[in-house]
């Protein structure tokens, strides 16, 4: 009888343990159905994506578009791997000495309006982005500089060709924001319809935007990725308040908030829902600088720069910062990691970044001192959003604060906040991030030329600028890092037109239903949603 | 005729009672306006605080001490720390001082302004008081705090336009209450008796109507302060107010709220109480104001 048991246990504990590994199994399996919610902090100023750069936008809009390549959505992480989304194969090699690039499009996908997609609708699209028509916006034109010309020889190829090898191409390339448009949407509605209008290639359809409230998307029957997406629809709620964000995840009325969360709303969140919530997280491609007003006096002396940025303990701010604010790393002006950084040593020898904060405060008051403006005072100007502009401008305050610089905090709204950068001028020193997708060192840096659109320190300084040229132009990795270490040095140290603070850390607390999407080291990346699931 | 002279000596002059002393003028308050003095003693207990900052704290409020983030109250510091490691009870003195600058100032100058609009409206009448009187229904038709939000909005924040923003609904009610007060002043004869000698208008609003209007005037006034405070908490709050790291109450109440109600009540806990217990005083002293100087209440 014992026995009889004692095998009845044995065949029952086996019993669970293989439908233990069925059920796992049969979880791994991605599941059809559902609508995915999740909540979105910021509104969305247009749907054109050439001319956006806010996640406001691609967080809703984006699932609605395909692109030429795209990082690769399992390995979102990785800098250097790309796939094809609208073209076959692998993303194509350099040809011709790498000044050539020819993609095969793929054949059978359709807009949401019906219309077949060919090489044309790339073409145009491409042509919008870097040779766009007067007056038309394109926001990154600058990274695309080495393209030389975009042609379509015939329905299914699109050639590249470049003025000068560039390692910069590709990652340009695969950015988030190159929504592939119809040619003839742009010939018959012009270059302004995709502001207001939606007709992409995307997982899914445009069902409804409610401003100010959510935006809905059906999934596409037509999709050319074969048997995705996995889900229904999905709605983007928009909540600008973080409180409000958290509490929908927590009572299960959004599943996922895609930017990202500071640390404590993260423990919050977990102490609370245990094993329901997943969490993802990561280095982001992120940095939170602060820029000065070039024409501005004082800010006009590089001695009176050069204090203010010494006066700054990154090292110790990185150590408790990180526990209230989405920032973490301390790095120079290149993704820490990259093989473009600068190392520990490196960036300790750029003013500001020194390990002896109390030489260097001394230094710094020196620097105030023999610049006549012992008691400096002056105005901050930050954008009013919590994480992490405020709580980063409320430190660097305090920071100032100990080398006797008095400083008022202005924190204005997002679009009050670009104005005075873009068109007022009206500020001393300025919060600001550089936030890219893709890591692309060669083109993330270009915001500290002085010629760039989105640099706001007035500044001018051709040395710099043909220091970037020859970095991009050149074709060996160690060259082309000596010459990075000569453009940061020259912006950050040498110059200080601005500085960085810190680098972001990226926080995905999600429900743990959400099943398929990976975390990527940009808020901007890996949001075409095609590949989630929900495991309900 | 003898005429007799009876020394009539001094006339018996009814001796007039000795005047109260300080203490028993208070403790009669206290007897007849309990609430009223009790909301008096917090005002002076936050005048204290407002004034006296520096000598009840030795801290900077604006100092982050990184290695306290976030402490439970204790000793050392008495109502723990905020996230930046701020000492809680340091700022709440030191927001003492912003409330009571914010508030007084916003309800001085939205109630002196009123005044002169409401008494100038009721001295010149006719067309001037029906058109100005629409003004002010205007004003009046958007909410407080709306209009705040409006001002803030264009003016950008920052103390002074805090001051500005929180001033200006506060207008049109203080002209419309003291209006409706000179309007019967106006009728009395000595108004007439002023123009007939020559007396110019300001110096008849000014001088022969204005004090006439002063009970409603500072009943209008004291609760004012109370809603200043509570309306530079409202905007700090919202973002729109003083801006970090000036200690003040509803921006306490913003950064400790939204992210720390649970782990670290303390933070959120402690600004809702000054805020609280500031607007309860003011309300009340102004409630007390209002028995004494009204003559009907005051019978009672």
């Amino acid at each position: 009888m014992k026995r009889i048991m004692a095998r009845a246990a044995t065949l029952g504990v086996g019993l669970a343990v293989g439908a233990g590994f069925a059920v796992g199994a049969l979880a791994a399996t991605p599941k059809k159905g559902g609508v995915l919610e999740f909540v979105v902090a910021s509104k969305i100023p247009s749907y054109d994506g050439h001319q956006e750069s806010t996640f406001g936008m691609i967080h809703p809009i984006r699932p609605f578009y395909s692109l030429l390549i795209r990082i690769n959505p399992e390995n979102p992480s990785s800098a250097t791997d790309f796939v094809c989304d609208l073209c076959v194969g692998d993303v194509p090699k350099g040809t011709d000495g790498g000044t050539k690039f020819t993609f095969k499009i793929k054949q059978g996908v359709k807009f949401h309006d019906g219309t077949p997609l060919t090489s044309a609708d790339v073409k145009a699209t491409y042509d919008k982005i870097v040779f766009p028509p007067q007056g038309v916006p394109s926001t990154r034109k600058a990274f695309y500089s080495m393209i030389d010309s975009v042609t379509a020889p015939d329905a299914d190829t699109v050639v590249f060709k470049l003025k000068f090898p560039s390692g910069a191409f590709i990652p340009a390339l695969a950015s988030p924001f190159n929504f592939v448009y119809s040619k003839k949407d742009l010939d018959e509605k012009g270059y302004s319809w995709h502001k207001t209008n939606v007709n992409g290639t995307g997982a899914y359809t445009f069902k409804q935007h409610q401003p100010g409230a959510f935006v809905e998307g059906t999934r596409n029957p037509d999709y050319h990725h074969e048997g995705k997406p996995y889900l229904d629809g999905y709605k983007a709620i928009s909540a600008p308040k973080m409180a409000v964000r958290i509490q929908a995840i927590r009572g299960d009325r959004a599943a996922i908030e895609f930017r990202g969360f500071p640390p404590k709303a993260r423990d919050d969140l977990k102490k609370a829902l245990g094993d329901d919530l997943t969490v993802q997280q990561g280095d982001w491609n992120c940095a939170s600088t602060f820029v000065f007003n070039n024409e501005r006096k004082p800010f006009d002396d590089v001695r009176v720069r050069r204090a203010l940025t010494m006066a700054i303990d990154r090292w110790t701010g990185a150590k408790y910062l990180s526990k209230i604010a989405i920032v973490k790393s301390v790095g120079g002006i290149v993704y820490p990691g990259s093989p473009l950084a600068a190392t520990e040593e490196e960036l300790t020898k750029i003013s500001g970044f020194g390990k002896d904060i109390e030489a260097s405060r001394a230094e710094a008051k020196r620097l105030l001192k023999e610049a006549g403006v012992e008691n400096l005072t002056f105005d901050l100007h930050n954008r009013a959003v919590d994480q992490p502009y405020k709580l980063v401008g409320t430190w660097l305050i305090d920071q100032w604060r100990r080398i006797g610089v008095k400083v008022t905090q202005k924190a204005v709204s997002t679009g009050q906040w670009y104005d005075v950068y873009r068109k007022s001028k009206d500020y001393d020193v300025g919060v600001f991030a550089n936030c890219q997708s893709v890591i692309n060192p060669l083109a993330d840096v270009s915001g500290w030329l002085c010629s760039a659109s989105n640099n706001y320190t007035y500044c001018k300084d051709e040395e710099l600028e043909e220091t970037f040229k020859a970095m991009n132009k050149e074709p060996d990795p160690a060259k082309q890092r000596v010459l990075m270490r000569k453009f940061e040095n020259r912006a950050m140290h040498e110059k200080v037109y601005g500085a960085m603070v810190l680098w972001w850390y990226k926080i995905n607390p999600h429900r743990s239903y959400v099943k398929g999407w990976k975390i990527a080291p940009s808020h901007y990346l890996n949001q075409h949603l095609d590949n989630v699931w929900l495991d309900k | 005729m003898t005429v007799t002279t009876e020394n009539l000596g001094s006339p018996d002059i009814e001796a007039l009672p000795e005047r109260d002393s300080l203490i028993v003028r208070c403790w009669n308050l206290v007897r007849r306006q309990p609430l009223g003095a009790a909301g008096l003693l917090f005002i002076a207990i936050m005048t204290v605080m407002a004034f006296g900052a520096e000598v009840l704290t030795s801290i900077n409020p604006e100092e982050q001490m990184f290695e306290h983030m976030l402490e439970a109250p204790s000793w050392e510091f008495l109502l723990g720390t905020d996230n930046f490691g701020r000492d809680i009870w340091t700022r709440i003195i030191y927001g003492a001082r912003t409330a009571m600058l914010v508030g007084f100032f916003a309800a001085f100058f939205g109630s002196v302004i009123g005044l002169m609009l409401g008494v100038g409206s009721a001295y010149f009448g006719g067309k001037i008081d029906l058109i100005f009187q629409r003004v002010m229904d205007i004003f009046l038709a958007f909410p407080s705090i709306i209009m705040a939000l409006a001002v803030v909005s264009v003016l950008g924040t920052g103390l002074q336009n805090v001051i500005i923003a929180i001033m200006l609904p506060m207008i049109p009610q203080c002209a419309r209450v003291v209006r409706s007060s000179a309007l019967s002043i106006r009728e009395i004869p000595y108004v007439d008796a002023a123009r007939a000698l020559g007396y110019s208008h300001g110096r008849i609003i000014l001088r022969h109507m204005s004090p006439n209007v002063m009970a409603p005037f500072l009943i209008m006034f004291t609760s004012f302060v109370g809603q200043a405070i509570l309306a530079e908490a409202s905007l700090s709050y919202l973002g729109l107010g003083v801006q970090e790291p000036i200690p003040a109450w509803g921006l306490m109440l913003q950064g400790g709220a939204e992210e720390y109600a649970e782990s670290a009540p303390w933070a959120a806990v402690f600004p809702g109480l000054a805020i609280t217990f500031a607007v309860f005083a003011f309300n009340l002293f102004g409630d007390a104001v209002r028995d004494v100087l009204d003559p009907k209440l005051r019978s009672r």
